[in-house]
């Protein structure tokens, strides 16, 4: 695994986010004042099985370095079983992904509550870490989609 | 037994129990064998081929045909009868329009194999025990079975009819076999390994689209990777951004409702070894969600339309294997 050592580099983190937990624990934590890095950008989703393996293909091919899908606590789902479908979705794509060489810390699925501000901050503050270690993404990257 | 299902045909045809025939003609050459219709006894005494070279299954096939009027035969071997109680399972096939009859299948040649052996010019195969002797247009030459056999074949796992109105020829087991050996390996090299091994293979794709088309899962009417939007739907000179989303995405509409038939791996006109790509789904499945064969039922609820609130969660990844 290649560490980058640019330390100027700034990921971009694209976020999955559940309308009915993670995407209120954002706004909680916004409203607790805690802070995130500015590199996630939010996606609301209806809930995290909303999430097609091909959007987080497709936040790749668009310049993505990262990418984190927040749903609601297994058991907690607004509609029951949706984060259920997700999880097992999630864990054959990544292992997919790992399977292909890409650098498994680019994608990560966690569970936020409406009610966890600090939590989300907590894990975006780690994962816009990890991937800024990883540096950029290269090896799921539509060359034509580079920004000049 | 080629002349065994033709006359069963025939026999079939003439008191009326179906109206059509799926088998399979000679193409432009010997090893050229593509599914065909035939209507009448004369048709199959004309075109009705059945040898070492017809590997093709023809399960994907009776989607239309089984909404077609009249009954249709088909000949399955025991890999096709996985595929096509998949198609039943998924409500794509109509059995009642299909009068199956199974046969019994010991692997199939694969002429691209031959020729990378440096035979050209085939004109036809013999097998005889460990041994394949290719007749061409330069004189006889003699192989290894396993250096002529098709991939899927030498890892074959089951020789058993799922599903069948009458048999021609035994019946076999299922196969404890060794099909997860090469994706195993590839687990236990480094992902730098892992990403130039799938670069070399997946930089070879021509987007021609024939994985998609022959695979009997594949059966949407219409695709993703159709639309002219998605911005993948065929291939671009310099980037290989295409092959890898293509290839991710096609394992996975597929995923859970693969049977292995191996089909996507023998049609691909550049060789890359695609079914390593579903073998793996099915390996996490397994290994994740419980021993699933898709098509070995039609009552079962597929892994991916289903759950368990115990389901590991998906950082498993993250802690498991080679990084």
């Amino acid at each position: 695994m290649q560490v980058n050592d640019n330390k100027d580099f700034q990921p971009t983190i694209v976020a999955f986010c559940c309308n009915w937990c993670s995407y209120a624990g954002a706004d909680l934590s916004g409203t607790n004042r805690l802070n995130y890095p500015t590199n996630v950008k939010i996606i609301r989703v209806p809930c995290s099985c909303r999430v097609n393996p091909m959007f987080i293909l497709r936040a790749f091919q668009r310049g993505a370095d990262g990418v984190i899908i927040c749903g609601c606590h297994p058991g907690d789902c607004h509609y029951t079983s949706g984060n259920y479908y997700a999880r097992r979705r999630m864990t054959l794509l990544f292992s997919m992904l790992d399977y292909l060489g890409i650098e498994r810390d680019r994608t990560r699925v966690e569970w936020v509550s409406a009610a966890e501000g600090q939590k989300f901050a907590k894990t975006m503050n780690e994962f816009t870490e990890a991937v800024r270690k990883l540096g950029p993404n290269r090896r799921l990257e539509d060359l034509r989609c580079r920004k000049q | 037994m080629q002349e065994a299902m033709i006359s069963k045909a025939k026999a079939l045809l003439a008191d009326g129990t179906v109206t059509r025939v799926i088998g399979w003609k000679r193409g432009e050459f010997v090893y050229d064998v593509t599914p065909a219709v035939f209507e009448s006894a004369q048709e199959l005494d004309e075109g009705f081929v059945y040898d070492d070279f017809t590997a093709a299954n023809v399960s994907k096939y009776l989607i239309k045909e089984s909404r077609k009027e009249g009954k249709i035969l088909c000949f399955l071997k025991p890999c096709d009868t996985y595929s096509f109680n998949q198609l039943i399972k998924e409500h794509r096939i109509i059995r009642e329009n299909v009068y199956i009859v199974g046969i019994p299948s010991d692997g199939k040649l694969d002429a691209e194999k031959i020729k990378s052996k440096g035979i050209t010019g085939i004109l036809s195969a013999q097998r005889d025990g460990d041994t394949v002797k290719v007749e061409t247009l330069y004189g006889i030459e003699t192989l290894p079975l396993a250096d002529a056999m098709l991939e899927k074949c030498l890892s074959c796992k089951s020789k058993k009819h799922v599903i069948y109105d009458e048999l021609i020829g035994e019946d076999g087991e299922v196969i404890d076999s060794d099909r997860f050996d090469m994706v195993e390996k590839l687990e236990n090299m480094t992902a730098e390994e892992r990403f130039e091994f799938w670069r070399s293979e997946l930089s070879k794709c021509i987007r021609c689209n024939a994985c998609r088309n022959v695979c009997p899962a594949c059966s949407c009417e219409k695709c993703v990777f159709d639309n002219p939007q998605s911005g993948v739907e065929n291939k671009a000179p310099a980037d290989s951004f295409e092959e890898n989303m293509f290839h991710i995405i096609r394992a996975f509409h597929v995923a859970g409702r693969c049977t292995d038939c191996g089909e996507c791996s023998r049609v691909c006109p550049q060789n890359i070894p695609l079914h390593l790509l579903n073998r793996k789904f099915i390996k996490d499945i397994n290994s994740l969600y419980g021993e699933y064969q898709a098509g070995e039922d039609t009552t079962s609820r597929s892994p991916l339309t289903n759950y368990d609130t115990e389901d590991c969660e998906p950082k498993i990844v993250h802690e498991r294997g080679v990084e």
